[in-house]
């Protein structure tokens, strides 16, 4: 066991004095945190509006003015011409438009229904339909006052009323949200890229054979590649929930010990992948792209940025196989709701299943004898 | 010259292993992206708590449960058990209707249904809650009678250049500059390092090879990997997605054309500051690939970022390229309507170039 | 005379090409052993078989008395090699590598300081004690992979091609170190294919082909093949081969 202190004091050392390294290791996963947690939003603000107004009539000012006061919309175009203002939406300077056709006020006075048109650019689905339930939202609105001002404040309040609460996080902030399932993409990229590359490196100049001559044994080998990475894998982690805390205010709600120890687990796997990668490739390139191509796969489908329930059976089956599923659901679990050890406790049981299985399997393969 | 172009091609195209990935990989993103990731959302897990039972509250329930967007796990008894379904994670949204609802409904007029969501995920809250309320306000329609007594607006809601939503449409101009990114820029910046890292640079160098046909035979073959990439992704998005192969195809092959030479130039920038293969790889994931999938607007709209992060984003050439491709394929825009970004990323070209001819020179 | 590695029938093939064909040697405790062959021949191949790093195809080895089937483990303790290019950490320094292979190979916390100093000393590295191995000379860089092969004091010693690459004058001088090892007892395997270096050795076998074609003192091979000098004894031989390579 003593070359094992051996091989780790080593690999610190070729890491630490490489001098690209230490910037990809800590700063660069910071700086990613940053920016991702602030990109990685769905919400829908000013959205740019172009107006026709056909009718300038009193009420079709009014209901203008109500999308002027919506912190949603941002009014940037008023215009007489249906094709400028759909030019401008080819250029993707408007987002929606208005067409408020001649004859609106003529039509609610006499008690019709009056038909204004809302247009998107949908090229965004599912902006395109948040748009326009907005849109939607606000003409509702307009249609209470209208019954309100000829029926008085009882009339208005018939119906079903749905009031709504927003639990865990209140003001819908998406950074709650995205920053746990960021922290775990991080940490599994350290875990998964550097690790595998980091032996496979050995391979590619040569040195790997000086190793398998001498009586390191096997596992002292594997334990000290990977013991460096599992290290700093979970400082970044520790640096990243202190970010979140600090900087984001996010605080943890449930045990801090719990999201280590599973993230201890966690990690193993990763590590696992990584070694797993470097017995089937022989030059950085090759596992670089091996692990490239499956970290993506299993991120895309992760549930980090897209619902899981909504992918179709074979994708969830897929992640069956998909470590990274199961961590990110652990985590907001227990950052943001306090989800105790028991309601976790399958996904645990699956990190686990899955550490022992792709670390296993790595070190079955890998041989000092070829 | 010819000779050193077809060494590289041997070396690419036996490596085979990179060979399969480099191919899979946008196979596998347009499957994915295709049918697995959507940002709409379907079959979402909600509970009751119903603390009336009566007509209205049953049927309510039952509309709601029906709809393809929901999915009714279970029935709660009391107030106390939400907070813990919440914990245990799958339910998203709990419905409490108040006691007397079928009654005070009838008689006054007016009844609660409260909405509790679990916004831990404020984007699927957020969409729940909406078509929540939406389904409701059906359901409302179909018992109170319809005539208003006044006139009131509605609106006709129209979506265009994606009539039915897809959100596929997308993503695919996402994943062909990523695709472009990676193959043009990533594995060209690595492919050089690694001569570098290996030594065989130096021995190129003394030979009467002149330094910008070493560049221009390492490149070529990146160059024509990225191009067939992009029309598989074209083939793959239009057979298997569905995607209208709309505008001008013309214009959208020289428009990826250019910048397949932004990405190399800028591949080639990259191992000029690399000591290592490691290096340029994790330069040009880090630096590249990351903020291209975040910051070009591919997933996320750029909009409604901070402004440091929109400033950012400017200097980003895949920003400009997914609109030029979203436009055409979309939009059906010509060169009139996307002069201004193509007129960018070539300027982002010549800026590459030049910063790569001079750091090449002092290298050597 | 003990016997320090015997080879009977080695065969080692990689698919349907034999590298190595039915060899047959002895190579006795304290002799200085040279491996000759052109490249192609087979010498790495046989190399590492012997030092555990491939599997045989078929046929008995036995080095340092230790089966290399069943006590693979106990060879590495007992043998030290010197790799073709790449035996020592360039980016560590000549003090970190020999804590390193010093360190796996059981050698004490004092042990491995005296050895340090003992090192810098006498290939005289004072000069380069702070700078990363890349940094030195080729010549110096050979001449400590050796002595690390030989930190643990191990009974036997492969070194493939160590000497490639280097001025005379410093390959005279490795070839000093070599003998001063072999003088304590230590067996020596060494390939090369500077025949001038094959005079050195106690006895050489030539391998043509994946065959030995010969085995014997370098006096006793001149004779028998009525040469002035190894290299035309190898010539010779060599002009047999029929693998390009």
């Amino acid at each position: 066991m003593r070359s094992l202190r051996f091989i780790i004091e080593k690999e610190f050392k070729q890491i630490f004095r490489n001098k690209m390294m230490i910037p990809i290791i800590f700063v660069m996963p910071i700086v990613q945190l940053l920016i991702l947690s602030y990109t990685a939003t769905f919400e829908i603000k000013n959205v740019t509006l172009g107006v026709l107004d056909m009718d300038q009539s009193t009420s079709s000012h009014e209901l203008v003015h109500q999308f002027d006061g919506s912190p949603f919309f941002q009014i940037t175009t008023y215009s007489h011409s249906l094709n400028e203002l759909e030019k401008k939406m080819q250029h993707g300077e408007i987002e929606q438009i208005i067409n408020i056709p001649f004859g609106f006020e003529e039509k609610l006075i006499n008690g019709q229904f009056a038909h204004i048109q809302i247009t998107s650019d949908a090229v965004n689905g599912s902006a395109a339909t948040l748009m326009s339930y907005y849109a939607s939202s606000i003409v509702m609105d307009y249609n209470k006052k209208i019954l309100v001002s000829e029926q008085g404040a009882v009339a208005s309040n018939k119906g079903i009323a749905t009031p709504f609460q927003f639990w865990y996080n209140t003001e819908l902030d998406y950074k709650k949200y995205m920053v746990p399932g960021i922290l775990v993409l991080l940490v599994t990229m350290i875990g998964a890229f550097l690790s595998g590359m980091n032996i496979v490196r050995e391979k590619e100049i040569g040195t790997i054979e000086q190793l398998n001559v001498t009586p390191i044994k096997k596992h002292e080998f594997i334990i000290g590649k990977l013991l460096p990475f599992w290290i700093i894998a979970m400082f970044d982690l520790i640096l990243g929930l202190t970010i979140a805390r600090w900087i984001f205010d996010i605080h943890i709600v449930g045990d801090l010990w719990l999201i280590f120890a599973v993230a201890s687990i966690y990690l193993l796997a990763i590590l696992g992948i990584g070694l797993l990668i470097s017995t089937i490739t022989d030059t950085q390139q090759q596992a670089m792209f091996l692990a490239w191509f499956f970290m993506v796969i299993f991120i895309m489908l992760s549930g980090l940025f897209t619902p899981i329930e909504s992918m179709p059976t074979w994708a969830q089956n897929v992640n069956i196989i998909n470590p990274i599923t199961y961590f990110i659901r652990f985590m907001r679990q227990v950052i943001l709701k306090g989800s105790g050890l028991m309601d976790v406790m399958s996904d645990i049981i699956s990190i686990s299943i899955y550490a022992v299985s792709v670390l296993g399997l790595a070190i079955f393969r890998y041989k000092k004898v070829s | 010259m010819k000779d050193f172009i077809i060494k590289e091609f041997k070396q690419i195209f036996r490596d085979y292993r990179s060979m399969i990935i480099l191919f899979g990989i946008p196979i596998a993103q347009i499957l994915l992206f295709g049918f697995a990731l959507t940002l709409d959302l379907k079959n979402a897990h909600i509970a009751v708590l119903d603390n009336a039972k009566d007509e209205h509250s049953r049927k309510l329930t039952e509309k709601i449960a029906s709809s393809e967007y929901f999915i009714l796990d279970r029935h709660l008894n009391s107030a106390d058990e939400i907070e813990d379904i919440f914990k245990e994670g799958i339910v998203k949204e709990v419905l409490v209707f108040e006691p007397n609802f079928s009654q005070n409904l009838l008689k006054t007029g007016q009844a609660d249904m409260q909405i509790i969501a679990d916004a831990s995920d404020p984007n699927t809250a957020n969409m729940l809650v909406n078509y929540t309320s939406a389904i409701v306000a059906n359901y409302q329609q179909s018992l109170l009678p319809s005539n208003p007594l006044n006139g009131i607006v509605i609106p006709d809601v129209k979506f265009k250049y994606n009539k039915e939503l897809k959100s596929v449409y997308m993503f695919v101009p996402g994943v062909i500059t990523i695709i472009l990114m990676l193959v043009s820029a990533m594995m060209t910046s690595i492919s050089i390092a690694r001569e570098k890292e290996l030594g065989t640079m130096e021995i190129l160098l003394v030979s009467p090879i002149k330094p910008y046909q070493i560049i221009v035979g390492k490149v070529i073959p990146y160059l024509l990997l990225s191009f067939i990439n992009f029309l598989i992704i074209l083939v793959l998005s239009y057979f298997v997605l569905g995607m209208p192969l709309g505008g001008n195809m013309l214009l959208l092959m020289s428009e990826s054309l250019l910048f397949i030479f932004m990405a190399l130039s800028l591949g080639i920038f990259i191992s000029t500051v690399s000591n290592s293969q490691q290096t340029a790889m994790l330069l040009s994931m880090f630096a590249l690939l990351l903020p291209t999938i975040l910051l070009s607007g591919f997933i996320f709209p750029i909009k409604n970022m901070p402004t440091i992060l929109i400033w950012i984003s400017n200097v980003m050439p895949s920003k400009f390229f997914i609109i030029i491709v979203k436009d055409i394929m979309l939009k059906g825009s010509g060169l009139m309507d996307v002069w201004f970004e193509t007129l960018i990323i070539l300027l982002f070209t010549l800026f590459f170039m030049a910063l790569s001819i001079k750091k090449f020179k002092i290298r050597l | 005379m003990k016997v320090a590695v015997s080879v009977t029938n080695l065969v080692k093939t990689f698919g349907s090409f034999v590298a190595n064909d039915n060899l047959n040697f002895e190579v006795y405790k304290g002799e200085i052993f040279g491996f000759l062959g052109a490249n192609g021949a087979g010498k790495t191949t046989a190399i590492k078989i012997l030092c555990g790093l491939q599997r045989p195809t078929s046929g008995e080895v036995k080095v340092a008395g230790f089966d290399i089937y069943k006590q693979t483990e106990l060879i590495k303790k007992n043998i030290g090699y010197m790799s073709q290019k790449f035996s020592l950490y360039d980016d560590l320094t000549i003090q970190e590598n020999i804590r390193f292979y010093g360190g796996i190979y059981g050698l004490s916390n004092e042990e491995i300081k005296s050895k340090t100093e003992q090192y810098i000393r006498e290939l005289e590295l004072e000069e380069y004690v702070k700078s990363m191995v890349a940094a030195l000379p080729l010549g110096i860089k050979q001449k400590l992979a050796f002595s690390v092969a030989v930190i643990h004091s191990p009974q036997i010693v492969f070194l493939d091609e160590p000497t490639s690459g280097v001025d005379p004058i410093t390959r005279r001088q490795f070839w000093e170190m070599i003998y001063a090892e072999a003088n304590k007892g230590r067996t020596i395997f060494v390939t090369t294919h500077y025949m001038d270096e094959a005079e050195y050795c106690h006895r050489v076998s030539i391998m043509v082909d994946g065959i030995i074609e010969a085995l014997d003192t370098p006096t006793q091979l001149k004779k028998t093949f009525k040469a002035e000098s190894m290299e035309e004894v190898f010539i010779q031989l060599a002009r047999k081969s029929t693998r390009v390579d």
